[in-house]
């Protein structure tokens, strides 16, 4: 590990799900009409790793798995103050499930020669598992908190963090030795905006580091869906049971049949 | 000694400070039908300080063996800790499905056991079956915002997933007496890196077993707290949509949805909530869906028994002057 900390940030880009359309004769999701945008917990992932480094000093790598339409999205993070950013792309890691796409990143973290902290966002928007965290953890032998709503402290020179993590019915302080994995809460904090001047240069300027699978050591087969060890056999679309749908218009009258209603449940 | 091939089912029983997570109840509540169908076995594992605070909890609940570990470090979850613990005990006992709930603790716990095995990982299904062709695990994983799940298969072994709370329902079975296993000597040695500083709690009703729900969406951010009244009077508990738990003005273990919480209540009056998808799967297995808008369009509309389209605080008023507020 440097002697300066070096954060890195693993970022996605999803579509926003409300976009998303199903086909349920094809069985086929349609995201040519959504939008995309930074997997939200990502970028909640980010700022933290932002605040950090305005309190402690060291170095904001993002690191992101995916095809080439991702490099706009990556540069607003560095617009947002992100040192570097990284983007590992090759058409053998289409496909790959939770189980490859962690093992591929915490092969890009190696690469770049560890991390003080990765912080990654709790889980993706459109996959959600919430597997890569504690993944990219295991892969590394780093210690791992899920869940963290608050980094409380970060001891540089004892190799310490404290977060806060949420549990069932409350949360948790706990104190984890470095290097270590933190999956971030989605909304524990505003990330900022893109700074002008940052954009520019980001825009403009900045020359993005491309790793393909042969760059990481890693085989086609051992990638994508080949290198995946779960299928999926088909979609479903989740049909809502079939509902009344009486509609009243009139506040009194609504007043009484939702009374009605309540008093009937037992 | 390690058994020789992959069989059987295996489940993780979630504990912390005796308390059994139910979600694991409901796990054996499902798989002990296709046990039984199959002609499978089922080993539920166990880490805890003490089996006997546990053991009448979770005994007649379909296991055919229950192998448990006892530790003082088991007594609340650590990640580190845990994770080594049911790796050496899953290595020695060998489920070709290994099943795990879906609850903050165990997914943590999964997604480290997953890469240590290297095996997959379904997350959060919300069905459990075997393919009788090729006897494979095929469970469905919702995605996209809650209105698509994919059926998905393991092709190594143990077939692993996490399973979504409130999805089965757990059954007694007195009529299976399961075997006991004491393998504390397989996790005597383990040490832990990471230190509990403090633990806090906030006291808070688990609306995923609440029979009403009153559910404040977006719409009435301007005054939470008539709500919150509201709710009370009906004898309800309070939830939230995601844009209010995102706003922060309500905690995650409040947000229904299919980033939040899948609600089972006989009734829900939702309020001031458009009908995003990722909100309406959480509301999919309540009895009646009662919802006010605002907005004639708003499409919670088809997923309502009854839709009223007015100002949700005056009839909310109305509704707590009439109940006796």
């Amino acid at each position: 590990m440097s002697p300066e900390p070096v954060y890195i940030v693993t970022m996605k880009v999803v579509p926003k799900t409300e976009e998303i359309r199903f086909d349920p004769v094809t069985k086929t999701v349609d995201r040519s009409k959504a939008t995309n945008e930074i997997n939200p917990a990502d970028k909640n992932a980010l700022e933290e790793a932002l605040k950090l480094k305005d309190k402690y000093g060291g170095k904001v790598i993002v690191l992101s798995m995916g095809p080439p339409f991702f490099e706009p999205f990556l540069r607003t993070a560095l617009a947002m103050g992100a040192d570097d950013a990284i983007l590992i792309s090759d058409k053998a890691l289409a496909g790959s499930d939770a189980y490859v796409t962690s093992m591929v990143l915490a092969k890009g973290i190696q690469k770049i020669g560890g991390a003080t902290l990765v912080l990654c966002g709790e889980e993706s928007s459109d996959g959600s598992t919430g597997q890569v965290p504690p993944g990219i953890a295991t892969w590394l032998g780093y210690s791992l908190a899920t869940f963290v709503s608050k980094i409380i402290s970060l001891d540089l020179e004892n190799k310490k963090v404290v977060v806060r993590r949420t549990i069932k019915g409350g949360y948790e302080d706990i104190d984890l030795p470095l290097p270590a994995v933190l999956a971030i809460e989605l909304g524990i904090n505003t990330p900022r905006f893109p700074d002008f001047r940052r954009k520019r240069w980001a825009e403009k300027e900045y020359k993005m580091t491309i790793w393909n699978i042969h760059d990481l050591g890693l085989k086609p087969e051992e990638v994508g869906l080949t290198g995946s060890p779960s299928r999926v056999k088909t979609l479903i679309e989740l049909k809502p049971p079939e509902r009344m749908r009486k509609i009243i218009t009139d506040p009194d009258q609504a007043v009484e049949e939702i009374i009605k209603i309540i008093k009937s449940i037992k | 000694m390690s058994r020789e091939e992959w069989r059987g089912f295996g489940v993780f029983i979630e504990q912390d400070e005796g308390v059994v997570e139910e979600t694991s109840l409901e796990i054996l509540g499902r798989i002990r039908e296709l046990a039984d169908k199959y002609n499978i076995k089922i080993t539920s594992f166990v880490l805890t300080d003490d089996i006997n605070r546990i053991i009448d909890k979770i005994r007649y609940y379909g296991s055919d063996e229950i192998v448990y570990a006892e530790n003082s470090l088991f007594k609340t979850y650590l990640s580190d800790v845990f994770s080594t613990a049911l790796y050496r005990l899953v290595s020695k006992y060998r489920p070709r499905y290994l099943l795990l709930p879906a609850t903050r603790n165990s997914r943590d716990l999964a997604g480290r056991l997953a890469i240590m095995l290297r095996t997959c990982l379904l997350a959060h299904v919300i069905s459990i079956d075997i393919d009788p062709e090729t006897m494979r695990m095929n469970a469905a994983v919702p995605g996209f915002g809650g209105n698509i799940a994919a059926v998905c298969e393991c092709v190594t072994m143990p077939e692993m997933a996490t399973v979504s709370p409130g999805v089965f329902t757990p059954k007694i079975r007195k009529d299976i007496e399961p075997k006991l296993i004491n393998e504390s000597d397989l996790t005597k040695d383990l040490k832990t890196l990471m230190r509990k500083i403090s633990r806090t709690s906030v006291a808070r009703p688990d609306i995923s077993r609440s029979e009403k729900i009153v559910v404040a969406g977006a719409g009435c951010i301007k005054d939470l707290e008539l709500i919150k009244r509201f709710a009370k009077i009906i004898g309800a508990e309070y939830a939230v949509t995601r844009p209010v738990a995102d706003a922060g003005l309500a905690p995650r273990d409040l947000q229904v949805g299919s980033t939040g919480i899948s609600l089972k209540s006989k009734l829900v009056i939702v309020l001031g909530a458009s009908g995003a998808p990722h909100f309406v799967s959480g509301i999919r297995d309540c009895g009646t869906v009662v919802s006010i808008n605002i907005d004639p369009d708003a499409p919670i509309k088809d997923f309502s028994d009854l839709f009223v389209v007015g100002d949700l605080y005056d009839i909310v008023k109305k509704l707590i002057d009439r109940l006796g507020g």
